[in-house]
């Protein structure tokens, strides 16, 4: 299935004071993967994830999600096919309940109202928070906002699960949950994060940004076992995969 | 809490009543702004020494909060709130108008006092209504209805962001004030320097967020236009509610009712 598919050649971006972000990444992302995209604070891997769904456009190289390269004129097809859940919730969650935010991308997309209904509905149950419905987001706790942001692109049926930061704030229960949340999902799945065992948990893939470039890339297992790598990258080994010391 | 900490409590629960499960009184959105503006409309429109042609419109707001079940004390506290400001209007007119306008027996009452209470009277009726407004009928509620009404879509926007996230920029300036406070020691208050510099970062920050929140919206097709699912259609009733309570405000002000009881009592008197 092409419309799962993304595929980044050469993608370049400086942001306006010239700083440089992006210098030539490149990678492709099949159906179904899950792929941890991971590294140092300021590797580029926010800038790169506002890139998958047309926040920000490519100053060089290109962007490809399913069958569309990522322009001005088709970015509202790639947003159809790319959901993207926000590092920080209350930027997500805008609207004065939470059915309204799940409903707000369906109601965009025009659809008919039954529909948006049972989408909503749909994507609430998916997360566990179909109770949240008619709660103002900022009366929430840091967890239900978490479930609630996904739903709110769930309900756009997207092909492609783009996130940032996830787990960053949430209590060890919440961050157990989203990470079996996560597991659930049959979506091709981009996560950046810090949380190294959650992409341990979730990503069979694993994407090393360094200075904006690609240090590495490949199965996750491999990655975190290259302990100079991950002390070249400010990375550490996952705790689970860190030898007991002192108990 | 602090002060500013409990105003913003208070604002969160300006639309608890309008989210109930079930308002006692479910109005559209609509009829009660159309409602509300004429009342607002009606009672600045007294002259300044009509203080007995005002009373009957106290009729409006107390049946709000009767049919509504909003607790007198709720409203009282917030119109205690902003009480100075219709009391430093007013506060001088005693002393510039002393000229004596009527007689309660033996007591003389200037009409600067007679104008003061008018003031305070149509302070009370106004503030009260709009509150009641928003009360019954919720600020989210009462937003999309201005925007169906042909309010510009920017500015209802504005309205419903500036409630969703003026809890988040207050959260961000104590976190800011409380930083400067944990670092300043003795020192009592905060500088012209630091206060500016403290007002530029939040605005920076508030200005990154508002990039972000639109960078969410568009990402999940926003071209412009706020879409609810739940949308009413106003009814008849609504349409009766409106047209009762213009009939009377109206009434009100066409004729001066207490006079005419009056006059109609001391009438039956002789």
């Amino acid at each position: 299935m092409s419309h799962h598919i993304v595929e980044l050649k050469n993608l370049e971006f400086a942001y306006a004071d010239g700083t440089p972000a992006l210098r030539g990444v490149s990678f492709r992302i099949v159906h179904g993967e899950s792929v941890g995209l991971v590294g140092a604070n300021g590797a580029g891997k926010s800038t790169l994830l506002l890139h998958l769904n047309g926040c920000l456009f490519p100053v060089g190289g290109t962007v490809q999600v399913g069958d569309y390269p990522l322009t001005r004129k088709n970015v509202d097809d790639v947003r159809r096919r790319v959901g993207m859940v926000f590092q920080d919730p209350d930027d997500q969650l805008f609207m004065p309940r939470v059915f309204d935010d799940v409903a707000f991308g369906p109601l965009n997309l025009g659809l008919p109202r039954d529909e948006v209904e049972s989408r909503v509905h749909g994507a609430l149950r998916q997360v566990g928070a179909d109770h949240l419905a008619e709660r103002p987001p900022y009366k929430i706790s840091g967890g239900e906002k978490r479930a609630a942001a996904i739903a709110t692109v769930l309900s756009m049926s997207p092909d492609i699960l783009v996130m940032d930061e996830p787990s960053s704030g949430l209590d060890p229960l919440s961050r157990r949950q989203l990470i079996e949340l996560l597991r659930r999902f049959r979506h091709t799945k981009i996560i950046a994060t810090h949380d190294l065992d959650l992409v341990l948990d979730v990503c069979e893939r694993t994407i090393v940004l360094n200075g904006g470039r690609v240090a590495a890339d490949g199965p996750t297992a491999e990655i975190f076992r290259d302990e100079a790598l991950l002390m070249a990258n400010h990375l550490e080994k996952p705790l689970r995969m860190q030898p007991l010391a002192g108990c | 809490m602090s002060g500013a900490g409990q105003a913003l409590g208070s604002l969160n629960g300006l639309d608890g009543l309008g989210r109930a499960d079930a308002p006692a009184l479910r109005v559209d959105p609509r009829a009660m702004i159309v409602t509300t503006f004429l009342f607002i409309a009606v009672v600045s429109s007294f002259d300044k020494y009509d203080l007995l042609g005002l009373l009957p419109l106290v009729l409006y707001p107390v049946s709000l909060m009767a049919l509504g079940r909003v607790s007198f004390r709720r409203i009282a506290r917030r119109l205690l709130v902003a009480s100075p400001f219709a009391v430093m209007i007013g506060i001088f007119n005693p002393v510039f108008d002393g000229r004596i306008i009527a007689e309660l027996g033996p007591l003389a009452v200037s009409g600067g006092w007679i104008s003061f209470a008018s003031i305070l009277v149509k302070f009370l009726l106004t503030v009260s209504a709009a509150l009641l407004l928003v009360e019954i009928c919720g600020f989210d509620a009462v937003c999309f209805g201005l925007g169906k009404m042909g309010v510009p879509r920017v500015l209802v926007s504005q309205l419903l962001f500036l409630k969703r996230y003026i809890h988040v920029a207050a959260d961000e300036a104590a976190r800011m004030v409380r930083a400067h406070a944990l670092r300043s020691f003795r020192r009592r208050g905060m500088s012209f320097r630091v206060f500016g510099s403290l007002c530029g970062q939040l605005l920076l920050r508030s200005l990154d967020r508002a990039q972000r929140i639109y960078n969410a919206m568009i990402s999940r097709g926003f071209s412009g236009r706020i879409h609810l699912l739940r949308e009413r259609s106003v009814r008849g009733g609504d349409i009766l509610f409106a047209s009762l309570w213009i009939g009377f405000f109206l009434l009100v002000r066409l004729y001066n009712i207490p006079l005419w009881i009056g006059t109609l009592v001391l009438g039956s008197l002789a």
